[in-house]
């Protein structure tokens, strides 16, 4: 399992236009895929525009204790880009002031940018409803430092959601890194301990599935029920709710469906799956999403291909709600994977 | 006339095969729909017997499909492994069973 970054190991696909190249050329430029533009063109759904704010993500930056085999951030322990106090200032005027209900800390790894206490702590005054953490579990175990975090998020009435690919360490480990597997059980065990993801507890605690290859995932509900059963009998671990999140086709994951012959498999697989009832819903009608350096996005995904919001506003210091909605939402070929079967977006499927 | 029985990209397919029977065709596809729905047993076990069975009939489309399927539903690939021994053993017993009427022909015709 690789260990470096497309970016550190200078791979083509570290390269937005790159990527962007791929998803439009060969089987979607031959029409023997309809674009996604054409797709939803068809179901009047053409331009997909934002709704009202409702989830504001904010990218802490890329650095990340793991570096998973489908991660779409490309994050990984070389990554430098890191948001600075200086940015998180603009960020905190927005948060104080913005109608989104969520708002969702993600990375890498949120906790290991240096500020991200200090950042939790200003953006919890603010009194949003529903404050997230992406942690990716592990981190709590890595270092000492950060053995305190469920008591910090628990302090910060902390929504914490955590990816755990499957509830065997086989599946686990060979997405994720060999040992993740293990330290994701005691951090989740560690979680429990302090009430997060008890039944009825308040402290609400959510995993993520993403399939571990090339496959879209599958029924949310029966994959929830197997992950409760089996952690519960085997590690005996408790938690809210599964979101299941199909894995779209760039970076690291795009990385690997080329190099395993799965791409045009898997783009047919999105493209047969198509769902028109989840493009209504799709995540980037209600999210913004802002990178490291403090630009605006349409989702993580579009930040990842470095595609912008179209908008007057291109900057958290130049935030205004009113302009950033009914802006048309930018698209590419990686959009089907949010509008495939149930539809997928940050907080599982949609439709 | 392609160059090969099976091409991987017929299984996609499947749904023509209404389009020379309509009738007969969507009565298929409902009842295969209905099968494969939770009910008394989970449409994860339903997978797992198709898969085996999949394997008993030697279905190249089958066993592209319900592999995909069972990983879809994080079955596990052991338990994909399990499923096809159930599969062998029926197979083998199927065979094995008959020495039952060899034996009975054989202790008949011997003096």
């Amino acid at each position: 399992m690789a260990t470096k970054s497309l970016h550190k190991r200078h791979n083509e696909l570290a390269i937005a236009k790159r990527q962007l190249e791929i998803l439009s050329n060969g089987i979607f430029r031959d029409g023997e895929l309809p674009t996604f533009k054409n797709k939803i063109s068809e179901s009047g759904q053409f331009p997909l525009k934002a709704n009202k704010l409702e989830v504001l993500q904010i990218n802490v930056g890329y650095m990340c204790n793991q570096v998973c085999e489908h991660c779409h951030v490309d994050a990984g322990p070389d990554r430098k880009e890191i948001m600075t106090r200086e940015t998180m200032l603009q960020c905190l005027e927005v948060i104080k002031n913005t109608g989104a209900h969520t708002l969702d800390l993600t990375g890498g790894a949120p906790e290991m940018n240096p500020d991200f206490r200090w950042f939790v702590d200003e953006a919890s005054k603010a009194g949003i409803k529903d404050f997230i953490v992406r942690s990716n579990l592990t981190i709590i175990r890595a270092n000492k430092k950060y053995h305190d975090l469920p008591e910090f998020f628990k302090n910060h009435n902390v929504h914490v959601v955590s990816s755990m690919p499957h509830w065997t360490r086989g599946k686990t480990d060979k997405q994720r890194g060999d040992g993740v597997f293990d330290k994701s059980i005691k951090a989740l065990q560690d979680l429990n301990a302090i009430g997060y993801g008890m039944p009825g507890s308040d402290l609400r605690l959510d995993l993520v599935y993403n399939p571990s290859g090339a496959y879209l995932p599958g029924d949310q509900a029966s994959m929830e029920k197997d992950f409760k059963k089996a952690l519960l009998e085997d590690f005996n671990i408790q938690f809210h709710n599964l979101f299941a999140i199909t894995n779209l086709p760039i970076s690291r994951f795009l990385d690997y469906l080329i190099a395993s012959e799965n791409y045009e498999d898997y783009m047919y697989a999105l493209v047969d799956a198509y769902n028109p009832a989840a493009v209504a819903n799709v995540m980037c009608t209600n999210t913004l999403s802002v990178s490291w350096d403090g630009y605006l996005y349409d989702c993580d995904f579009n930040q990842m291909l470095e595609l912008p919001v179209d908008s007057k506003v291109k900057h958290i210091s130049e935030y205004n709600e009113e302009l950033l909605e009914g802006r048309n939402i930018v698209i590419s070929q990686h959009c089907y994977g949010c509008t495939a079967g149930a539809g997928s977006s940050c907080q599982g499927v949609v439709a | 006339m392609q160059k090969t029985y099976y091409d991987p990209a017929d299984l996609r397919k499947f749904g023509k095969i209404s389009d020379w029977n309509e009738e007969l065709g969507s009565k298929f596809f409902d009842y295969y729909n209905s099968v494969f729905q939770e009910g008394k047993l989970s449409a994860r076990e339903k997978s797992l017997i198709a898969l085996a069975v999949a394997h008993t009939i030697q279905c190249p489309y089958c066993i592209d499909a319900y592999t995909g399927d069972g990983l879809q539903r994080g079955i596990t690939k052991e338990e994909m492994m399990e499923s096809l021994h159930v599969a062998g053993a029926i197979r083998g017993g199927a065979s094995l069973v008959h020495g039952v009427q060899m034996m009975n022909k054989v202790n008949k015709l011997e003096m």
